[in-house]
């Protein structure tokens, strides 16, 4: 064991799987997330993009943030600190959630998973540690951060069942945001049909002393149908195609916004759908009601689909090329489905009365200058891709 | 000879006032009363091979504004970020601080999983009110009790930035600007050696604990000001925070000002209610249209001004502000780098702040001996070795350290400090380093020792406070430095104050001396190119 107060020589930790991430990492693009050293892209970013869509990718998770919570009243507490109703999810199930602060700002979005009647694990983007320990007051719950104790890897594209089944665990009858364990190298892996990039594709849970024997079986299991290593370049692609949401790139989390008018109730994220408005108290019910009833929201998160094959990330959004109502928070040209998309944040009503001329001005780089361009945007719905081999179980036989 | 203006005293303020005014086309003279310039930003070689921060010693609130205006890089001055630091444990440990968020968060997680994770929101909100205050820095504050249209303005200015604020934000500040830096940091964090960390800022150059309310705007007092658009971080400047006010000289000086140090002011000259210039204390009279104090407001005005000039109430007002000295200096010469047992070998933690105060109860005791009217004998000590960063203030391999220390009260119970005083409180100081790095002492070569006492006498900060009077919320914005005359100016026609008394307050920042030149320049409509404040977006 190295001496844990030298840790400021290697301010990046290394994930269980970066033995195996460096060596597939020809490139050499890294970037700092969430406090590891992660991989930007591999070895070509448009290819590792493509086995997502068209076979078997693998993505390294691991600096996703979790959390364990345990006892008597974890679901109770986790309705308490959730939007979404926590208490009736099965076991051995998952959902997507969000919490918000007692103003009714979104703190964070994540994927809940009920492990047992009274032990949950909550993954995310962000740090919420003291929120979830204030929160706990009155309940009989333990809350504990494990990054570190979990590894996560995400096998995803349409050949990843049958990567999988080859590799020896069986999931043909798991159902999309279920789980099942597999007994794997002399520990347990879990299975999570779950994922970022709108197609069929899981997430697998183990300890780290199995994380490089899982990944080299799945590489070896995954060759026939060319499973790839991707960076997060390739994975950024997927998750605009399939409409989601990530913190601090389209909003800022409520406990870190410097500037008020940054912060966003799940109404201007589009996350009201999950709101169990029934189930009792829970942080910033209040002031969601009162924003509901009072129809406050300010803001909408929309899907855009734009003119021309420009990239607009970044671009401020303007109604009929003049008032300044909006921008985009992630865009991308969509291989997928050949459209130019892109998520953004407008007041309202442009998002829906008044959407009839929006516009997004456009600076283009080429070959040193910029191009300024004005293009026409349509509001359209998200996911922008939404297969139907996503939820088809048995997964299709590719 | 006639003068534009006068400036009394060469400190970092009245330097800047006067550059600003000579840049402005007008005709004016320095007089400061020690050999050197440089007021309590002045670097001095006592010790051969050696140069001293011998006052203030790090950089951060000094307004960037400023810095271009006057063209100081172009005279030298450099300012020089430093790494995090650490406060060192009883029990052998140590808790750093790292400019890397991520090292940051580790590194606290050592002490606390749970702070590791409050540091964010924490300093979302110290950063918040740094938001707000830091556009009020090089403005002058309106006077609520006149109806003149520029100080309604100003005042529907200041309301409508309170007012854009969201409810729950104006109680925050509110609580923020009135509270103890102890319970603030309850608020967050559970770990008594974070707290301890933190606390720091909200003590430093002030006659408060940790415990006392008001000591969390102290804090942001400390945070407010930036290292190249850096908010919040501190920097050394090259060559000792002397290089500052060498730079504003040389600035003055190209711009046609006139410095002439050994030329201490007796009186303010007055005649008809108005300041015609000054009596220095070797006979000569210099006369001018106007008189700038850079001294604070008690030195000025019950000290140098003949007080039947002045009304009674002002003279009052003035006597009780609160002006009182907590602090004390060591600059060290060193043989050769000290080595803390605790610090791993090769850290950066040399290169920042070292502290060994590691709770804010034993902060608070330290204060408690203040109260009593003794120094602290378990002191706080903030140590700082420049050298570290800084290759001009030492030979190679030597270092030069600086520990601002607290707590000293400007007497020590009820008695003017003695020279055995001021030896007992340097050895108290030079003992506890050795505790965390012995064989310290037989490193020093060389021990500039200074009490309120010397502060006071040398640079002439009354009773030895390095702001130039407290910056509690009853002495700061339109009350600095007291109600009525907060626009620089004063009750005598033509007799201005320019220093750390008046608003923002303390700290090497020029925002008093810049802000005081935009009055004067105002009131006399010569029209100046001095920058606003930069925006904070």
């Amino acid at each position: 064991m190295t001496d844990p107060r030298l840790h400021f020589k290697t301010p990046l930790r290394q994930t269980p799987f970066h033995s195996r991430v460096a060596e597939a990492n020809v490139l050499n693009k890294w970037a700092a997330w969430g406090g590891y050293t992660t991989a930007l892209e591999l070895s070509d970013g448009e290819m590792e993009y493509s086995a997502i869509r068209n076979s078997a990718s693998l993505y390294d998770l691991c600096p996703m943030v979790k959390y364990r919570i345990s006892g008597a009243d974890a679901g109770a507490y986790l309705n308490r600190l959730t939007i979404r109703n926590a208490a009736i999810l099965a076991v051995g199930s998952v959902h997507y959630t969000a919490w918000c602060d007692d103003e009714g700002k979104l703190l964070d979005d994540g994927t809940l998973f009920r492990w047992a009647d009274t032990e949950y694990m909550l993954c995310c983007q962000e740090r919420h540690l003291p929120w979830l320990l204030d929160t706990a007051a009155g309940f009989d719950v333990a809350v504990a951060e494990i990054t570190e104790e979990i590894a996560a890897l995400s096998l995803q594209g349409p050949c990843s069942a049958s990567v999988l089944n080859a590799a020896g665990f069986d999931v043909k009858a798991l159902k999309p945001f279920r789980m099942a364990r597999f007994a794997f190298d002399g520990g347990e892996l879990t299975v999570s049909r779950t994922g970022f990039t709108g197609d069929l594709g899981y997430e697998l849970w183990i300890a780290p002393d199995h994380a490089v024997s899982l990944w080299d079986k799945l590489m070896e299991a995954g060759a026939p149908w060319g499973i790839r290593p991707i960076g997060t370049h390739a994975l950024d692609t997927a998750r605009i195609e399939a409409g989601f949401i990530v913190a601090n790139a389209d909003f800022i989390p409520a406990h870190q916004a410097l500037r008020e008018d940054r912060v966003r109730s799940p109404f201007e994220m589009a996350l009201d759908w999950m709101i169990d408005w029934d189930k009792g108290h829970f942080n910033g019910r209040r002031a969601l009601v009162a924003e509901r009833n009072g129809s406050t929201s300010k803001w909408a998160l929309v899907g855009l689909d734009i003119d021309s094959n420009v990239s607009t990330e970044g671009s401020i959004i303007y109604h009929d090329k003049k008032r300044e109502v909006g921008h985009i928070t992630a865009a991308t040209w969509s291989p997928a489905t050949k459209r130019n998309i892109a998520i953004a944040q407008l007041l309202r009503p442009y998002h829906d009365q008044k959407s009839d001329n929006l516009w997004v001005e456009v600076y283009a780089l080429r070959e040193l200058q910029y191009a300024k361009l004005m293009l026409r945007a349509k509001v359209t719905p998200r996911p922008f891709f939404n297969p139907a081999r996503r939820r088809a179980t048995p997964p299709g036989n590719y | 000879m006639n003068y534009d203006a006068i400036i009394i005293g060469a400190g970092h303020n009245g330097l800047v006032t006067a550059c600003y005014l000579a840049r402005a086309g007008l005709k004016v003279v320095v007089v400061e009363k020690n050999d050197w310039v440089g007021g309590a930003a002045v670097s001095r070689s006592l010790h051969p091979g050696f140069t001293y921060s011998n006052c203030s010693y790090v950089s951060s609130l000094f307004r960037p504004e400023i810095m271009r205006d006057l063209e100081l890089p172009k005279y030298g001055l450099q300012v020089l970020p430093y790494e995090g630091g650490a406060v060192m444990t009883r029990d052998g440990g140590y808790l750093a601080i790292f400019r890397d968020h991520e090292a940051n968060r580790r590194e606290f997680s050592r002490h606390s999983p749970r702070d590791a994770e409050a540091y964010d929101p924490y300093s979302r909100d110290v950063f918040r009110h740094c938001r707000f205050i830091r556009p009020l820095l090089m403005r002058t504050p309106p006077d609520p009790a006149r109806f003149r249209p520029r100080d309604l303005a100003e005042l529907a200015w200041l309301g409508k930035k309170t007012f854009d604020l969201s409810e729950s934000q104006i109680y925050e500040m509110i609580r923020f600007w009135t509270m103890s830096i102890s319970d603030f940091l309850d608020e967050y964090f559970e770990n008594p050696v974070v707290k301890a960390y933190l606390a720091v800022s909200a003590i430093i150059g002030t006659a408060l604990g940790p415990m006392s309310p008001g000591s969390a705007y102290v804090l942001l007092h400390h945070y407010m000001g930036d290292v190249d658009g850096n908010v919040g971080a501190w920097g050394y400047a090259r060559g000792g925070m002397g290089s500052i006010t060498a730079a504003l000289s040389a600035s003055l000086t190209d711009s046609g000002g006139e410095i002439r140090v050994g030329k201490g002011v007796e009186k303010v000259l007055v005649q008809n209610g108005q300041a015609v210039g000054v009596a220095l204390d070797d006979g000569e009279e210099i006369r001018a249209k106007r008189v700038i104090s850079n001294m604070d407001v008690k030195r000025t005005f019950l000290k140098h001004v003949d007080e039947a000039e002045l009304p009674a109430s002002f003279v009052k007002q003035v006597r009780n502000f609160k002006i009182r000295g907590s602090s004390g200096k060591l600059n060290i010469a060193l043989d050769a780098a000290p080595k803390f047992t605790a610090l791993p070998e090769g850290s950066p933690m040399y290169k920042g702040d070292l502290h060994f105060t590691d709770s804010i109860e034993r902060m608070e005791r330290a204060y408690d001996d203040w109260k009593a009217g003794h120094f602290s004998r378990d002191p706080f000590q903030d140590v700082m070795i420049p050298t570290m960063i800084d290759p001009t203030m030492a030979p190679p391999g030597k270092h030069f350290m600086s520990c601002f220390v607290q707590y000293a009260p400007p007497k020590i119970e009820g008695q003017d400090w003695t020279d055995a005083d001021r030896d007992a409180f340097g050895q108290t100081c030079i003992n506890q380093i050795d505790d965390y790095a012995p064989g310290f002492k037989d490193l020093v070569l060389h021990a500039e020792i200074r009490t309120p006492r010397e502060l006071e006498a040398e640079v002439g900060l009354t009773e030895g406070n390095i702001f130039q009077g407290e910056l509690t919320f009853d002495q700061l914005l339109f009350n600095r430095p007291v109600p009525g005359y907060a626009q620089y100016r004063s009750p005598i026609k033509d007799l201005w104050i320019c220093g750390s008394s008046t608003h923002p307050g303390g700290g090497v920042m020029g925002a008093p001396g810049r802000n005081a030149a935009a009055e004067i320049l105002r009131d006399i409509r010569v029209p100046t190119d001095m920058s606003d404040a930069y925006a904070v977006l």
